[in-house]
């Protein structure tokens, strides 16, 4: 088998931001590599540092405070510490990002057929009116109705859905490699979220771009990721194939993840299960594990950091960062293995027998 | 649209109602303001201050003679009771000058404010954002009949760089209209200048990590298109609302200050001199005139802001 080379390599990425409480450390150490073509879901609670991450890898993290180690390849090109000039010529070319909340993200007293022109006229030297038929075509494909009128509304005067809808065309406009989506549904109602990520879905199988998708959501993961990184206290702590992720979490914390998930399929618990506890200060966290104060499981090693690496036998890319051998973890982990997403294809596969352990 | 200017309209002759009665109660309180001893002239006698009185009507009620005074403002019968000049005809004369000083002060305020605000919000923090806010701090607390004494004497008179006041009429020689003008525009500018870069810097630093001027780099935009296309405009409308008050303020005389020190021989002076007599016609004329500018620009302003941002109404 050939390898196929990543597009995007960022190896040992740390972002940290000197505060009054000291140093913050927002990404310590976050390594993962993007293939062509595929979608990687990047989940974690609030404040693990997935957006931080993301928002790093086109040097959209701007504060002075911050501090920045580690190298983030794209192709040839290293992001980290690249000049503005550089940046500019892959930000939204090459890179480009779907931020979440489309109401403020887009500019309030600019049309948006204006915005979208705006970027492909920063990248190609198209005309006026080249670039506004090419906005109105790709507003069209993102689904917004009447297109060649809803160019010249403003932001206000379209819905959630459609702005969303607005924020993917702008970001599909110069046909980039790689699409940085960050919760690019979480503001928007869940039929809605059904329908843009489907179109977005779509859009980026037919583009062949790469997607780096940031979300809190396993919903949404389960409905359009090919791998996932879970990220707990500014680290990977876990990073599989869908399947592995879903059938055969190896960290403790995947499991709480996992297992505070409501179902339909199981009887309803008088609680819902959530992890006990919270995640720890950016600017004081444990030694070791970053989890071990939460983790039921911990024990004496785990006071020494564990690497992200494979420990799966049978599975050479799940890696994960819990000392505990692999037939351990199957013994422990209280969430069931079986149907947690809500596509068709697990469900099939539960009914076999499938996947788990 | 219409209907909205037609608000304004209406709202505009409320507001000069009350002022005009405002302007009038005053100067009938004030002590020793009888109308009748200013016409009267040196050493009257009782006599002469009785039949002057009956004459222009000072012995009907307080209503009756605002009534008439009202009447001869918008037929242009107005006449000062010291000097008896027609208002109108002084007011015409003197206009042009104020707005002379208005229009280019505003302009060379608008755009100083604008330059620099951005420019300190961008560099904030640093030597040169803190160096040019002391300055904003000095071009605000320079009073201007201090600063403009000073232009008058090294500028104008020591150094003989500009004029020492006078007016040339923009229709006669724009360019000795706009050479006699600097110092005058300037010396009024200072102050706007400092307070408005001060309000713009502060909109700046709000707006510039927003999360659309965040979308903007995103995009691959250079920064400077990023700061003039989208922070810029989003900063710009409480400077706007500003702007359209003081303009009108100085419009309508306001900066009387300004007009004395370089002898402009504006509104703003002529109505500096006319309340130094207790003069009452020539007061309420410009207080009116004054009035009107500043709803005037008021409204142009609102239909600014609308189409800086259109997400206002006009209603």
């Amino acid at each position: 088998m050939t390898r196929v080379e990543p597009i995007l390599r960022v190896s040992d990425l740390k972002v940290s931001f000197a505060t009054d409480q000291g140093l913050v450390r927002a990404v310590d150490g976050v390594t993962f590599e993007l293939l062509p073509g595929e979608v990687l879901a990047v989940v974690g609670e609030s404040g693990c540092g997935k957006s931080v991450t993301a928002m790093t890898l086109l040097g959209l993290t701007r504060s002075p405070n911050a501090r920045f180690a580690g190298s983030a390849h794209y192709g040839d090109t290293e992001l980290l510490g690249a000049s503005d000039a550089e940046l500019q010529q892959i930000r939204g070319a090459k890179i480009a990002m779907i931020f979440q909340d489309s109401a403020s993200s887009l500019n309030p007293v600019q049309r948006i057929g204006k915005q979208i022109a705006e970027q492909i006229q920063a990248h190609e030297k198209v005309s006026d009116a080249q670039a506004r038929e090419r906005t109105i075509e790709l507003l069209a494909r993102v689904g917004i109705p009447n297109a060649n009128k809803r160019v010249d509304a403003y932001p206000f005067e379209m819905s959630g859905g459609m702005r969303q809808r607005v924020m993917i065309a702008l970001a599909l406009s110069c046909d980039p490699s790689v699409l940085i989506a960050d919760e690019p549904t979480t503001a928007l109602d869940v039929t809605v979220q059904a329908q843009i990520l489907e179109r977005f879905r779509e859009l980026v199988a037919q583009m062949g771009a790469s997607v780096i998708l940031v979300t809190h959501d396993l919903g949404v993961v389960t409905d359009i990721a090919d791998r996932i990184a879970v990220m707990y206290a500014g680290r990977i702590v876990e990073q599989g194939s869908l399947d592995e992720i879903f059938y055969d979490p190896q960290h403790p914390y995947t499991w709480g993840l996992l297992g505070s998930i409501p179902r339909l399929d199981r009887p309803r618990p008088k609680r819902l299960p959530t992890i006990p506890g919270l995640p720890p200060s950016l600017a004081n966290r444990p030694q070791g594990c970053h989890l071990r104060p939460r983790c039921p499981h911990e024990f004496d090693q785990c006071a020494k950091t564990p690497p992200l690496q494979s420990r799966v036998p049978a599975a050479p890319a799940h890696l994960d960062r819990c000392w505990l051998s692999c037939d351990q973890k199957r013994e422990l982990r209280e969430i069931e293995p079986g149907v947690i997403g809500l596509r068709r294809k697990h469900e099939v596969e539960l009914t076999k027998g499938g996947a788990g352990a | 649209m219409k209907r909205f200017v037609i608000r304004r309209l209406i709202s505009m002759i409320a507001v000069l109602f009350a002022i005009s009665i405002a302007t009038f109660c005053i100067f009938n309180v004030i002590p020793n303001s009888d109308p009748a001893q200013r016409l009267a002239g040196r050493h009257p006698t009782k006599g002469q201050i009785e039949a002057i009185r009956r004459q222009w009507g000072f012995d009907k009620p307080v209503y009756t003679q605002y009534a008439k005074m009202m009447e001869k403002i918008f037929t242009g019968d107005l006449v000062s009771y010291v000097s008896q000049v027609d208002v109108d005809k002084e007011i015409l004369q003197d206009a042009p000058r104020t707005f002379s000083l208005a229009i280019g002060a505003a302009i060379m305020w608008m755009v100083f404010a604008i330059a620099l605000g951005l420019y300190t919000a961008v560099r904030a923090g640093g030597f040169a954002d803190r160096f040019l806010t002391v300055l904003a701090l000095i071009g605000i607390s320079m009073p201007v009949f201090w600063i403009g004494a000073l232009m008058n004497y090294y500028l104008g008179f020591k150094w003989n760089i500009f004029p020492n006041g006078g007016y040339v009429p923009l229709t006669e020689d724009p360019l000795q209209w706009a050479y006699h003008l600097i110092m005058p525009w300037t010396a009024l500018s200072l102050l706007f200048i400092g307070i408005y870069s001060r309000i713009l810097r502060s909109n700046v630093l709000d707006t510039i990590n927003d999360d659309y001027a965040r979308t903007a780099r995103a995009k691959g935009l250079p920064e400077r298109q990023v700061l003039l296309r989208h922070v810029l405009r989003n900063s710009l409308i409480p400077i706007v609302t500003l702007w359209g008050l003081d303009f009108g303020a100085v419009v309508g005389g306001g900066a009387l200050l300004t007009e004395t020190v370089f002898d402009l021989q504006g509104v703003g002076q002529y109505v500096a001199e006319s309340i130094a007599q207790l003069d009452v016609p020539p007061v309420l004329a410009v207080v009116m005139f004054g009035a009107f500018f500043v709803v005037v620009t008021n409204t142009v302003v609102d239909i600014i802001y609308a189409t800086l941002d259109p997400r206002i109404r006009l209603t």
